[in-house]
């Protein structure tokens, strides 16, 4: 997971530089490590696009608010009805942004690996089309299962099993 | 049972760098076990030998169920040679076989002679003799083990063989590390082959044991990685967005049957190993998954939705046949087919708990096989006498072992972590 974020966050602070690089003759002020450190500053950059960046970096900004986690029942890949609500606050903000995120769907242990690893999918690409449908872009998305193979939660109750069917949201 | 207390012992002076560290624990043998006593092989070289071969042939042929050896300090005598057999001594201790030997050096090695005989009826049966190095004495006993339970049962053993398997370790941080192990088929020499932080799933052996195939998440995506156990060599087979799961070689080798999702939903495909052309075998929007071949290579067993819950369906390739075959029950998934295609196994759900159930196909004959919890990932023994699983036990998975008519159990607990996905390779010994 560490190394997932830290990518991740080189991904984030990459794509801000391009973005700075593509409006402005960048001066000498930038390096990988302050990048690194500082994914969503805009302090290493000066950039001519000030606007742009500045909005990269609240949208960045307000996904990071959002709820991150999103429970199904056993065996199933619908969305309750109450995550709808928190998924268009995605909607909202990745329709207008640059912003991309990585839909992480899990399973609990009850069953065999391999189907859970596709139920897990489903329950991603339930997310991931509630996104698109409403307007999206799929290169916004990206889709990945670990079935049961990562439990968010130890034990084997009906407890720890409600924490594991879940959707996680990546930012990246 | 002293016997057994040896060999566990003897395990764990093994286990140096071990990671899930299996130890056998038979929790269900047979009433009616064969009593055979197992003497000591005699031994006049110098220096002490590494494994005690007598001991682990015996420890095979009580975890098969069909065997029960006697008690070594219970032997009236310990013959290393045909002219010392005394058949009264053992008439007397019931016992209706007896195998003796005796270790030779042989060059840089051992020659291990051995000789069975028919108690009951004062007769010989069977001698022979495995070669073998210092480190490969473990598989001289297993092979004499093999020999032995082909002779005295019609069925070829299946002791010389190895077992592919996942752990699966949390630290307190709650981050995992997996590791893709392998050990011989009674969890000794246990061998890391991979760890890494990110999952590792779905380990299969080719038909010749000689590779191995394995889904891979260290890419932050799961992909299929074929691997030579031999050279280590290893190659990403796929990297399709979706799922890249469930390889399972072909019984001539060269085709690959595995699941993808790059058409937006998981589908059976199966891979031409040479040329890596996929044919498509399933089309439907349902979950279809856990592909499994007869043994005669024209169709695939795989697990599907479609009908509303998971069932085992079979695909004759080259045709668009598809039939639904599990019919016990509303959970059925991830079949394996006998080795004499006469039946399945598959994991089955009933009154909440998950089974391994046994389904032959051309009677109605249904048997749930294991009594333990959240039971899956069954992989039979190539010789069909036996089969692997993963169950829960005491808040960890572990792998247990089942005789294919439920007759006989014994657990692999490890020391830690969850031990999972446990495939039996095929036969190691060319025929």
């Amino acid at each position: 997971m560490n190394k997932n974020n830290f990518r991740n966050l080189i991904a984030t602070a990459l794509a801000a530089a391009l973005l700075a690089g593509c409006a402005s003759n960048k001066t000498d002020d930038t390096s990988g490590s302050q990048a690194g450190s500082d994914p969503y500053g805009a302090s290493g950059y000066q950039s001519g696009s000030a606007t742009a960046y500045d909005q990269a970096s609240a949208d960045a900004a307000a996904l990071a608010s959002l709820q991150r986690v999103f429970y199904f029942d056993f065996d199933k890949s619908e969305l309750r009805p109450e995550v709808q609500a928190e998924l268009d606050k995605y909607v909202n903000i990745l329709r207008n942004s640059n912003q991309s995120i990585r839909l992480e769907g899990h399973a609990d242990e009850r069953g065999t690996t391999e189907y859970n690893l596709a139920l897990g999918e489903r329950r991603a690409n339930s997310v991931a089309q509630y996104l698109l449908v409403n307007g999206v872009s799929r290169d916004r998305i990206e889709v990945v299962s670990y079935g049961e193979e990562r439990p968010a939660a130890i034990g084997h109750d009906d407890a720890a099993h409600a924490q594991n069917r879940r959707v996680e949201v990546i930012l990246r | 049972m002293s016997l057994r207390y040896a060999f566990v012992v003897l395990l764990m002076l093994l286990a140096n760098a071990s990671w899930a560290q299996l130890t056998i624990q038979i929790t269900q043998g047979r009433d009616n076990a064969t009593p055979i006593a197992v003497v000591p092989f005699g031994w006049n070289g110098t220096g002490q030998l590494s494994e005690d071969v007598a001991a682990i042939i015996a420890a095979d042929l009580q975890r098969s169920g069909l065997f029960a050896p006697m008690d070594r300090r219970d032997m009236l005598s310990l013959p290393t040679q045909g002219s010392e057999v005394v058949y009264q001594d053992w008439r007397a201790l019931k016992v209706d076989y007896l195998l003796i030997g005796r270790m030779v050096p042989f060059q840089n090695g051992y020659t291990a002679q051995y000789e069975l005989f028919d108690v009951l009826n004062q007769r010989p049966l069977l001698t022979g003799h495995e070669q073998g190095y210092r480190d490969s004495l473990r598989e001289v006993a297993h092979r004499i083990a093999d020999r032995v339970y082909e002779q005295l049962t019609g069925i070829r053993g299946a002791f010389n063989t190895r077992l592919l398997y996942v752990s699966r370790l949390r630290d307190a941080s709650g981050q995992y590390t997996y590791r893709l192990l392998m050990a011989d088929a009674d969890g000794a020499r246990e061998q890391v082959l991979r760890t890494q932080r990110e999952p590792l799933m779905s380990p299969s052996w080719s038909p010749d044991a000689q590779s191995i195939a394995y889904v891979s998440f260290e890419t932050g995506r799961p992909a299929i990685y074929i691997e030579n156990l031999r050279t280590r060599q290893r190659q990403q087979i796929t990297n399709f967005s979706g799922l890249n799961s469930s390889p399972v070689w072909s019984p001539d080798g060269r085709r690959m049957a595995m699941v993808l999702s790059k058409d937006g939903n998981p589908e059976v495909y199966v891979m031409d190993l040479a040329t890596r052309e996929l044919t498509r075998i399933t089309n439907h929007f349902a979950i279809d998954t856990e592909p499994s071949w007869t043994p005669d290579g024209r169709s695939l067993l795989f697990t599907s939705d479609r009908g509303g819950r998971p069932q085992i369906y079979r695909a004759t390739l080259g045709s668009n046949k598809v039939e639904r075959v599990s019919f016990e029950g509303d959970y059925n998934a991830r079949a394996r087919m006998l080795p004499d295609a006469s039946g399945m196994v598959m994991v089955h759900r009933a009154y909440g708990n998950f089974n391994i159930a046994l389904q032959l196909l051309n009677r109605r004959y249904f048997q749930v096989l294991t009594k333990t919890q959240l039971d899956e990932s069954p992989s039979i023994a190539p010789n069909g006498a036996m089969l692997i699983y993963a169950t829960l036990h005491q808040g960890r998975t572990i792998l247990a072992a089942v005789s294919i008519d439920g007759g006989t159990r014994y657990l692999l607990p490890s020391r830690f972590g969850d031990v999972r996905e446990p495939a039996w390779s095929p036969f190691l010994d060319r025929r």
